[in-house]
């Protein structure tokens, strides 16, 4: 391997596993806010409960999200110098203005939470987590914004003199059409992530019949988050794939594993196909569904893999524009049917337990914490189809990915610090998990450990 | 002034921000087992950075973001150049962040303190040994890319910059746990200050003395003068039993030694050996538009941050007791 490849993998362990903690995060904290919100409202203390058990939960997640997040603020620099150099006036805008509006936020705030449970009056106390949460929704814009740039740049010129973008709109860097689109399909895909986490450890509680009522109202509230957050996560992501169709045609081709243009395409359920030759051998569709996807209309026109490959080799001069069709299209396919299977096991979950009903057969509630794993996995998939299907590029069109490496390290070096995070990563993965089952099996606190007016302290703090 | 200018200054800013605030969290990790001789004073010592220390570290991620938007060059050089220094000192953060969320929610805190005490005492020695590095200049070719190894890195004189860092933070972590705690622990922290003060007066005057000689203008010898009886009153105000001036006294010296590095890196951000490379505020920096995109951003958020920051230290203000 070489420094790009370890580069390219370092970037993927470590981007991937930072976002396994990021979706959660984002969904929990605003349901945990709204768990309080609901204690504040009502003087319920099951509410208080639910707080403070999600809340703990959360918080070990956090911790995840926060440490591997500070390697991401960095990577450019240290993996991807002549990438930062080239794009760093446009890119790091947007950087620079998470950490100063989101960053600093999310972790005051949160650290006021924590701590603040007996020293600030409740009101404010409540808005400190709210202001947390909306923190963490900040930051997602602002880095899906440089993100967005990266598929489909906009607001810049280059400058011919020395070679690098250089920003004239900022604007149109924060309103990217593909930054409004990917923007809510992220945030939704957080809150299948959060719901169906709330579901599986709820499910796993009310199997062994351990605070009932406690746990059948937080699997009520998270099936209808999920549920919801599912359709939205359908709607934003058809309207991605339509500009994503307008924008980057050639991943959308390599998404359907589409080689040739065609009118009143099908969408492909399952293909085995023929690189070398640029053909498939299976191709399972649903008719007019691709043509109907991307635009819309029933007869739209989607262009082919072999066909673009020509047009790029006009545009951009001779070259393999293909990404890893394989790839592509498993990642693209596999995103939606986990994402969607999770939607319909929200459905059916709202459906079993209507009206106070608790189903009794104990695979229901086995379902429900396997559960737990698919939005991990449609989100994951999702990042790679993204990341992978946008390949040769690391900017669209602009800069490829083998001249964004830093040229001057070495693969002694960088196949270091490969080796050392995914270990660490792997070590801080198994604690993680540990620590989630141990709190999640202790269950909330008892009642009476709760006092309303005056909350026991050292529950959430050190 | 020029933007450039007043993103020099602002970057000057962060890092300042970041070394008086999250120094002294590190100090504190570094005093743990030194300082906390059972289980529930080493609760407490964590629990008095507790509120504050992530939204401290923010400081150093705001610092890395401000300096890719408006020096991207820096950016670029600085981190893909110490690539080794800057992997251990992100290995150094991920497990002390960790240490300290988990260890009050593990069912042993041995290990945990253990990561603390490492990862406090790894970045608080190896920021002292970048910033000698950067002011000294390294090896860049004319592509500003840092064309020396690891050991270059590692000079007699970048050493003795760790090492001044590192009784800086640490005593700036004992003048704070004195003001923030009672009784035996406050007592301990205050003889650590001795200690830690006289060490930080020889290492830390050494070298900004080398530093001074080497880069310093005539406007730095007074931040040289000013750290140097920053760090002395904090020691006599510890004798004294005045711990809020102690802790004032130190953050006062910690932003003067980050004002002799910078103050002794203008208008070069990263000079190199041959000065025909260097990364100057000039040829390091983004454009005008950009520069005063930011500069209304920073004009905006600055205060804000800062007020609200300013509050949590305020809600939090009390003296901590070791209960068992
Ligand atoms: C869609 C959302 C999203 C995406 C794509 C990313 N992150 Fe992230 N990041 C968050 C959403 C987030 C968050 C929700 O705000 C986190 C997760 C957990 C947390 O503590 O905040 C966070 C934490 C976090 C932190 C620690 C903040 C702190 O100390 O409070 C840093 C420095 C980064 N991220 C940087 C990055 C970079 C440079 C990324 C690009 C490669 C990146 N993140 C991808
Ligand atoms: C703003 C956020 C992000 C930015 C700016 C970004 C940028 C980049 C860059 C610079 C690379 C390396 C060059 C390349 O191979 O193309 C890359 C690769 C990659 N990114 Fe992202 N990324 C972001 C978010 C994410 C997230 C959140 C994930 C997934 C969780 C992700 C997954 C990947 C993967 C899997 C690769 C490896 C592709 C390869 O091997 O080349 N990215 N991305
Ligand atoms: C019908 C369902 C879905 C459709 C049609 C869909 C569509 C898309 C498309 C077209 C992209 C690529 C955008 C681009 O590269 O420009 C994408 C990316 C992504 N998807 Fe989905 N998706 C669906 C379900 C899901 C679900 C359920 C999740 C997670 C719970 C998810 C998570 C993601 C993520 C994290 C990305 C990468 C970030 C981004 O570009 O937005 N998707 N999706």
């Amino acid at each position: 391997m070489d420094v790009l490849d370890l580069s390219r993998w370092q970037f993927g362990i470590t981007t991937v596993y930072h976002f396994l903690f990021v979706p959660l995060t984002i969904g929990l904290s605003v349901l945990v806010a709204g768990f309080q919100t609901a204690w504040h409202r009502t003087g319920d203390a099951a509410y208080l409960r639910m707080t403070k058990f999600w809340g703990r939960l959360f918080l070990i997640n956090f911790a995840m999200g926060v440490v591997t997040g500070i390697v991401q603020e960095f990577q450019f620099g240290m993996n991807w110098s002549a990438y930062s150099r080239f794009v760093g006036d446009v890119f790091g805008a947007p950087l620079a203005m998470e950490g100063l509006m989101a960053f600093f936020l999310e972790s005051t705030f949160l650290g006021l939470w924590i701590f603040g449970w007996d020293r600030l009056p409740k009101r404010v106390h409540l808005a400190t987590i709210w202001l947390a949460a909306i923190g963490t929704n900040i930051s997602a814009y602002f880095i899906l914004a440089a993100n967005s740039w990266m598929q489909h740049p906009v607001g810049y010129r280059l400058n011919p003199a020395t070679g690098r973008a250089e920003l004239t709109d900022i604007w149109a860097v924060l309103t990217n059409v593909t930054t409004l689109a990917t923007f809510p399909h992220v945030i939704f895909g957080a809150f299948v992530t959060a719901g169906a986490f709330v579901i599986g450890v709820s499910a796993w509680q009310l199997a062994r019949r351990r605070e009932v009522d406690l746990f059948r109202a937080s699997a009520r509230a998270a099936l209808v988050v999920t549920l919801v957050a599912s359709a939205g996560v359908m709607l934003s992501g058809h309207w991605q794939a339509q500009i994503m169709t307008e924008q980057q045609p050639m991943k959308m081709a390599a998404a359907e594993a589409l080689w040739e243009d065609e009118t009143s395409a099908g969408f492909s359920i399952f293909a085995v196909g023929d690189v070398e030759n640029g053909r498939n051998h299976i191709n399972v569709q649903i008719p007019y569904g691709l043509s109907l996807l991307s635009t819309n209309t029933l007869d739209g026109k989607v262009e082919g893999i072999n066909d673009i490959q020509a047009r790029y080799e006009k545009t951009y001069g001779p070259g393999d524009y293909r990404p890893v069709v394989g790839l592509a299209y498993w990642s693209f396919r596999l995103m939606i049917g986990f994402g969607a299977l999770a939607g319909l096991l929200a459905l059916a979950g709202l459906w079993f337990t209507r009206r106070r009903r608790l189903p009794g057969n104990p695979w229901f509630y086995r379902i429900g914490v396997l559960g737990i794993g698919l939005p991990f996995l449609a989100n994951t998939l999702g990042w790679i189809f993204t990341e992978m299907g946008r390949q040769p590029w690391t900017v669209f069109g602009v800069m490829r990915t083998a001249a964004a490496v830093s040229p001057g390290s070495d693969v002694g070096e960088v196949a270091t610090t490969l080796i050392g995070f995914t270990l660490v990563y792997a070590v801080l993965a198994v604690i993680e998990v540990r620590l989630l089952l141990k709190f999640i099996r202790q269950g909330p606190e008892p009642e009476d450990a709760v006092h309303q007016d005056e909350p026991a302290l050292p529950a959430l703090s050190y | 002034m020029e933007l450039t200018t007043v993103w020099f200054l602002l970057i000057a800013v962060l890092w300042t921000g970041y070394f008086v605030l999250e120094g002294f969290d590190f100090g504190v990790g570094v005093l743990l087992p030194f300082l906390g001789r059972d289980e529930a004073e080493r609760g407490t010592l964590v629990r008095a950075i507790g509120p504050v220390w992530d939204g401290n570290e923010v400081w150093l991620l705001v610092a890395g973001g401000a300096t890719f938007a408006a020096f991207p060059e820096w950016y670029a050089t600085l981190f893909s150049g110490f690539y080794l220094p800057l992997f251990l000192v992100l290995l150094a953060l991920i497990v002390r962040g960790v240490a300290l969320e988990y260890r009050s929610k593990s069912d042993s805190t041995r290990g945990w303190d253990r990561a603390f005490f490492w990862g406090s005492l790894g970045p608080a020695f190896l920021w002292g040994v970048a910033f000698a590095n950067i002011v000294r200049g390294v090896p860049l070719d004319a592509r500003h890319e840092y064309t020396g190894g690891l050991l270059d890195l590692l000079n007699p004189y970048a050493l003795l910059g760790g090492a001044a860092t590192l009784a800086l933070f640490t005593l700036h972590g004992a003048v704070f746990t004195a003001l923030k705690t009672t009784g035996e622990l406050r007592e301990r922290a205050r003889t650590a200050a001795r200690w830690t003060g006289l060490a930080a007066l020889v290492l830390g005057g050494a070298f900004l003395l080398v530093t001074q000689l080497m880069t310093g203008t005539a406007a730095t010898w007074v931040s040289v003068a000013v750290a140097a009886a920053g760090i002395a009153g904090a020691l006599v105000a510890t004798l004294r039993g005045r711990d809020g001036w102690a802790f004032a006294a130190n953050a006062a010296a910690v932003v003067a030694v980050t004002v002799t590095l910078f103050g002794g890196l203008w208008p070069d951000v990263m000079p190199a050996l041959d000065p025909a490379n260097s990364l100057t505020v000039h040829n390091a920096a983004s454009t005008p538009y950009t520069l005063g995109v930011m500069t209304w951003v920073a004009a905006i958020f600055t205060p804000v941050v800062l007020a609200y920051q300013a509050w949590t230290y305020w809600v939090f203000r009390r003296r901590l007791t070791v209960t068992r």
